[in-house]
């Protein structure tokens, strides 16, 4: 059988990983650099009997996609920088009511405004704490655009699987660089759907009872069952109950079921990293400078490099940093931020003083020179 | 792996990054390369200078970005003055006199009347930027020319395609007689 080899945009890898995945809904504001997913989205979903919806901002898109989730569908939205600021509360609501759903944020230059058409990754810490109150979320990136495919299929994945929000922490860069895709056949990349209860229609139905296995089997909304949805502390039929003991298990529940699989959640890219004395810590965009930076150290310097790509940003992956820093001379967080997974990175590992930072915050891409630069100073040798 | 870097420069609309994509997707799909194309981007397009870059290489590629072309096309003075220092020393450049006069530069320059040609020849200027990539694949051979013909096969509504092959090889031979 022949590959199918696409040369496309990084918004059209992450829209065929949402198509590959099963989003049948997609709700969204247009917002630079993210509207070619949404653009994309608009004339793919309706031609498989998925439904678009241009909606009338961004808290509405953010709202919208939460009931077409409870409704049954595998849902999207797309958007960036201040379009991701006023979605923070519409991703605390989903949560709280532990709804499966997908939400891109394609970073641009910030903060408010900032640079609409440009490179940063300035939101790493939003996505883990721009909703208000104690909760735990998964987010992910790429680095290369059949990533960019395969990781948008995890996210469904996992937001199905765990009944939580998914963020993609793509960027500008990644989004319109085109590169190579080969789009696998159905069936090669797994595709996981809810659960869904068994209890018959007519019969009392839990929303939020965990059952034997560990699972909250949900219910399309509007199929039969009567439960109710509320962003107020709830009990297992989804009604507000503020009692100390149902709030304090139910905060437990959402921060323990992500936290407790953080290794689990754990996807990772490990390059040139058998034999590393010194190690980059990279995400995004940034991991290919800093691959490129490890190659030119081994080839012209005999200098052992190794970069570890987190795919998962968070939960960060603590016990997998920490053990595959365990040996490593020096420790490079490269980020296009003022420093935000660079003290995840220190907390975790037994010498943070072991530990620096390169980064670019001038909306460029960083460079392999700039990563280089922080190897020139540690090591004392440069190329 | 060394990859070869190639960055055109036009004024928005001239069509250069469409000749981009479809170099660097004969060179993926076609040849088996790797290949990695992207464009300047902001909120100055049609008519504003535009910059297309590409990486193709046998290897992988991972900076994005041109930081040093082997080969600079240049179609629009603006253009050619904020980027003709992303040369490599000894480089060559292809531009357009029509729209180009180069500066003092250390590389090979070659100074080729594509515009005039394609209005000459075909009589419409919209298949300029498949000319472009003729000449530039042409002078340097960096695809074979059936790979771009089934690119632009693949792309274009077959009413079109003669008129673009035409162009390309208009563009093949101002290439070769020129390198």
């Amino acid at each position: 059988m022949t590959q199918n080899i696409q040369f496309i945009p990084g918004s059209d890898a992450c829209i065929e990983g949402a198509l590959y995945a099963g989003c049948d809904f997609f709700a969204g504001y247009p917002i630079t650099p993210s509207s070619e997913v949404a653009e994309g989205l608009a004339a793919a979903l309706p031609k498989r009997g998925g439904k678009f919806i241009q909606m009338e901002d961004e808290i509405a898109s953010m709202a919208c996609i939460i009931g077409a989730a409870l409704a049954g569908k595998k849902v999207m939205t797309a958007t960036s920088g201040p379009g991701f600021s006023l979605k923070q509360e519409g991703i605390g609501y989903a949560c709280m009511t532990e709804t499966p759903c997908v939400i891109a944020n394609i970073q641009r230059g910030g903060p408010s405004t900032g640079n609409p058409t440009h490179v940063a990754q300035g939101d790493t810490m939003q996505a883990r704490w721009g909703s208000h109150g104690d909760h735990s979320i998964i987010a992910m990136t790429a680095s290369n655009l059949q990533d960019v495919f395969k990781i948008t299929v995890e996210a469904f994945n996992l937001a199905e699987q765990y009944r939580t929000p998914v963020i993609l922490m793509f960027d500008e860069a990644t989004q319109h660089l085109r590169e190579k895709v080969v789009i696998p056949e159905p069936g090669e990349i797994e595709v996981i759907d809810r659960i869904r209860t068994k209890i018959p229609v007519g019969e009392q139905y839990y929303p939020y009872l965990t059952d034997a296995n560990g699972q909250r089997p949900m219910s399309d909304f509007g199929a039969g069952h009567r439960f109710h949805v509320t962003g107020l502390h709830h009990n297992i039929m989804g009604f507000p109950d503020v009692s100390p003991a149902n709030v304090d298990a139910l905060i437990h529940h959402l921060v323990d079921k992500i936290e407790n699989k953080a290794n689990e959640l754990a996807r990772y890219k490990e390059y040139y990293m058998d034999d590393a004395d010194y190690v980059i810590v990279a995400y995004g965009t940034t991991t290919r400078s800093a691959i490129q930076a490890a190659e030119d150290y081994r080839n012209q310097l005999g200098i052992k490099v190794g970069v570890l790509e987190l795919q998962t940003v968070w939960p960060f992956a603590g016990d997998i940093v920490r053990e595959k820093c365990a040996n490593a001379k020096a420790v490079i967080v490269a980020e296009m931020n003022m420093g935000q997974i660079v003290n995840e990175v220190k907390r975790v590992v037994a010498q943070p003083e072991k530990v620096f930072f390169s980064n670019r915050v001038d909306n460029q891409i960083i460079k392999p020179s700039d990563i280089k630069a922080a190897l020139r100073m540690i090591t004392g040798k440069g190329v | 792996m060394e990859s070869t870097g190639i960055v055109f420069t036009a004024s928005g609309g001239q069509g250069v990054i469409t000749t981009a994509i479809i170099l660097a997707r004969s060179a993926t799909i076609f040849e088996g390369k790797n290949a990695i194309q992207s464009q300047s981007y902001g909120a100055a397009a049609r008519g504003g200078a535009t910059r297309a870059d590409i990486l193709i290489s046998a290897g992988n590629i991972y900076y994005p970005k041109v930081e040093e072309a082997d080969v600079f096309v240049a179609l629009m003075q603006e253009g050619y003055n904020k980027y003709a220092s992303l040369i490599k020393p000894g480089g060559l450049m292809i531009i357009d006199p029509r729209y180009v006069k180069p500066g003092n530069i250390n590389a090979k320059i070659l100074a080729l009347p594509m515009y005039d040609t394609v209005v000459k020849e075909i009589g419409k200027p919209i298949v300029y930027s498949v000319c472009v990539l003729g000449a530039l694949i042409g002078a340097t051979g960096i695809c074979k020319p059936e790979s771009a013909i089934s690119v632009i096969q693949d792309a274009m509504p077959a009413a079109f395609f003669d008129m673009n092959k035409k162009a390309l090889e208009i563009g093949i031979t101002l290439g070769k007689e020129a390198a």
